[in-house]
């Protein structure tokens, strides 16, 4: 039995014509684009499974596309996102990939390049009604859907890391809605992410974000409706 | 959250209530504001208005053409000719194809359920709007009836064409339409689910076929027998006719009968439509593009 909101059953409001192939995917790769370093030049969309074979005909190489730009699913620009990258000088392109069995079948692997630095990684999901998750940050498993502001951080494995975060957010009068770790155990290094009931205010994002200890720190700030 | 059919008409008639009211107090316990949710359901009814407008004086170009111009031509019919349905049900059927091209061109839609079955509930309101001084405060109230019915049929089956058919996305659509008619037209709580009953009925074991998987043929033609069948089983229940098997009841055959369609009928692009010759040839084009 699947309890579904208002907005769920009267919604998404989003450009056509599937909220898994368009809606879903737009989505994925506009938090990815908040999630990795700026300054990237170019975006290899890697699309795996169903997105791989549909893609043209559902507009997911658009949506992909103007998600990066920071188009919400709703956006009408999301149809001219090709032309509107193009000036924006972004280049872009869309290979077929089989990420194994593992992977739903609408995913995409969005690799980021920079001119003066290492690509970074992305891997997403649609999952179906236009939400989505992303399920890997530069090759760490991770499950992240983008409904609560979110903090995202990497760091060497060390003692006081998760008891510094939440200590900030419990003085600071924050609901935590989940915190998760994952290890990666050959590198030994950590990926946490907390979600958040309300958006994290300027002064604490610099707290938190700019502690030393971080590799990456981001937040994905999302409108709490 | 929405239960039976027995138990909803039994807790509004005890408390004075409608279904509207059922289902805005269970966005409350999540937290949202009433006023929020009128205001959504606003944002919603705004660009349906333009989407099932948009198309009935241009023509829109959409992947493959497939069903490029019928809100257009439709809507001169309607307006020109001597539809046999007359021409309020022609309109409100080339309101839906002009969502449906706009949905298949990239357009903004609602997604109500589903983005395939998308023509359906802005064909019933530019409609109701066209025939009705509804205010709107009543219009908000059908269409929160209408989430109330969804929520009972995603409780109970699914929308998605993949696990249920059409019958799950067009149907549910429908069903939702018919309800919001009913609530806005001042019939009975009864009556809004007997009409969203009679409206599943219509379809049950309706496959879900599209070609080469696009959201276009015969989604398009779905989207516009659904708003009529909506606009018939309101009145059905309207005038008193009722469903012997209850909403509840009606959505969990709904979603036995999708269970046991085969999966070729359901969003493979393997069976039905999309596995006539000419759909399976139009795959292949497609298909090879993509690569």
């Amino acid at each position: 039995m699947t309890e579904y909101s208002a907005f769920e059953v009267m919604g998404p409001i989003m450009v056509g014509p599937s909220s898994s192939h368009t809606a879903g995917a737009c989505k994925i790769a506009n938090v990815a684009a908040d999630i990795v370093t700026e300054g990237y030049t170019a975006v290899d969309f890697q699309l795996h499974g169903s997105f791989a074979h549909t893609y043209k005909g559902h507009g997911t190489d658009r949506a992909l596309v103007g998600g990066i730009l920071g188009f919400e699913p709703d956006d009408d620009r999301i149809k001219r996102s090709f032309e509107l990258a193009d000036e924006a000088g972004l280049s872009y392109k869309f290979t077929q990939t089989n990420l194994g069995d593992k992977f739903h079948p609408n995913t995409v692997k969005l690799v980021f390049s920079y001119p003066n630095k290492d690509d970074e990684f992305i891997i997403g999901s649609s999952i179906g009604g236009g939400a989505m998750k992303i399920v890997d940050i530069g090759g760490i498993p991770i499950e992240f859907n983008g409904e609560y502001s979110t903090i995202l951080l990497k760091y060497p494995e060390q003692k006081g890391v998760i008891s510094f975060v939440s200590t900030q957010l419990s003085t600071h009068n924050y609901n935590i809605e989940s915190l998760n770790t994952s290890k990666d155990k050959l590198t030994n290094v950590v990926t946490l992410t907390v979600e958040l009931d309300q958006p994290l205010t300027d002064e604490l994002q610099e707290t938190i974000l700019n502690d030393p200890r971080f590799s990456l720190a981001k937040y994905v700030e999302v409108d709490h409706a | 959250m929405l239960n039976t059919a027995k138990e909803i008409i039994e807790v509004c008639a005890e408390r004075g209530i409608r279904i509207y009211d059922l289902v805005i107090e269970e966005e409350l316990r999540r937290g949202n504001t009433e006023e929020k949710i009128r205001a959504g359901i606003d944002e919603v009814i705004e660009v349906m208005k333009q989407s099932s407008t948009q198309n009935l004086t241009q023509s829109e170009t959409t992947t493959y053409g497939m069903i490029d111009g019928f809100a257009k031509r439709t809507f001169d019919y309607a307006n020109n000719g001597e539809p046999i349905v007359g021409p309020f049900l022609a309109r409100a059927m080339a309101r839906a194809f002009s969502t449906s091209e706009v949905n298949a061109s990239m357009g903004k839609i609602v997604a109500a359920p589903t983005a395939g079955s998308s023509g359906i509930m802005p064909a019933m309101l530019s409609s109701v709007i066209e025939k009705y001084d509804f205010d709107a405060t009543t219009l908000q109230n059908g269409f929160i009836t209408s989430i109330g019915i969804g929520q009972i049929i995603a409780k109970y089956a699914t929308f998605a064409g993949a696990e249920g058919g059409c019958q799950a996305e067009c149907g549910a659509a429908s069903a939702m339409a018919a309800s919001a008619l009913v609530e806005m037209l001042g019939g009975t709580v009864e009556q809004t689910l007997h009409a969203a009953s009679i409206t599943l009925i219509n379809v049950l074991g309706l496959v879900c076929d599209p070609i080469a998987g696009l959201v276009q043929y015969p989604c398009t033609f779905r989207n516009a027998s659904g708003v009529i069948n909506a606009f018939i089983s309101a009145d059905l229940a309207l005038a008193g006719v009722e469903s012997i098997v209850p909403f509840d009841e009606v959505v969990i055959a709904m979603g036995e009968v999708g269970n046991s369609m085969s999966e070729a009928l359901r969003e493979t692009g393997l069976g039905g439509l999309a596995g006539s010759k000419t759909g399976q040839r139009i795959r292949r084009d497609f298909l090879k593009e993509g690569e």
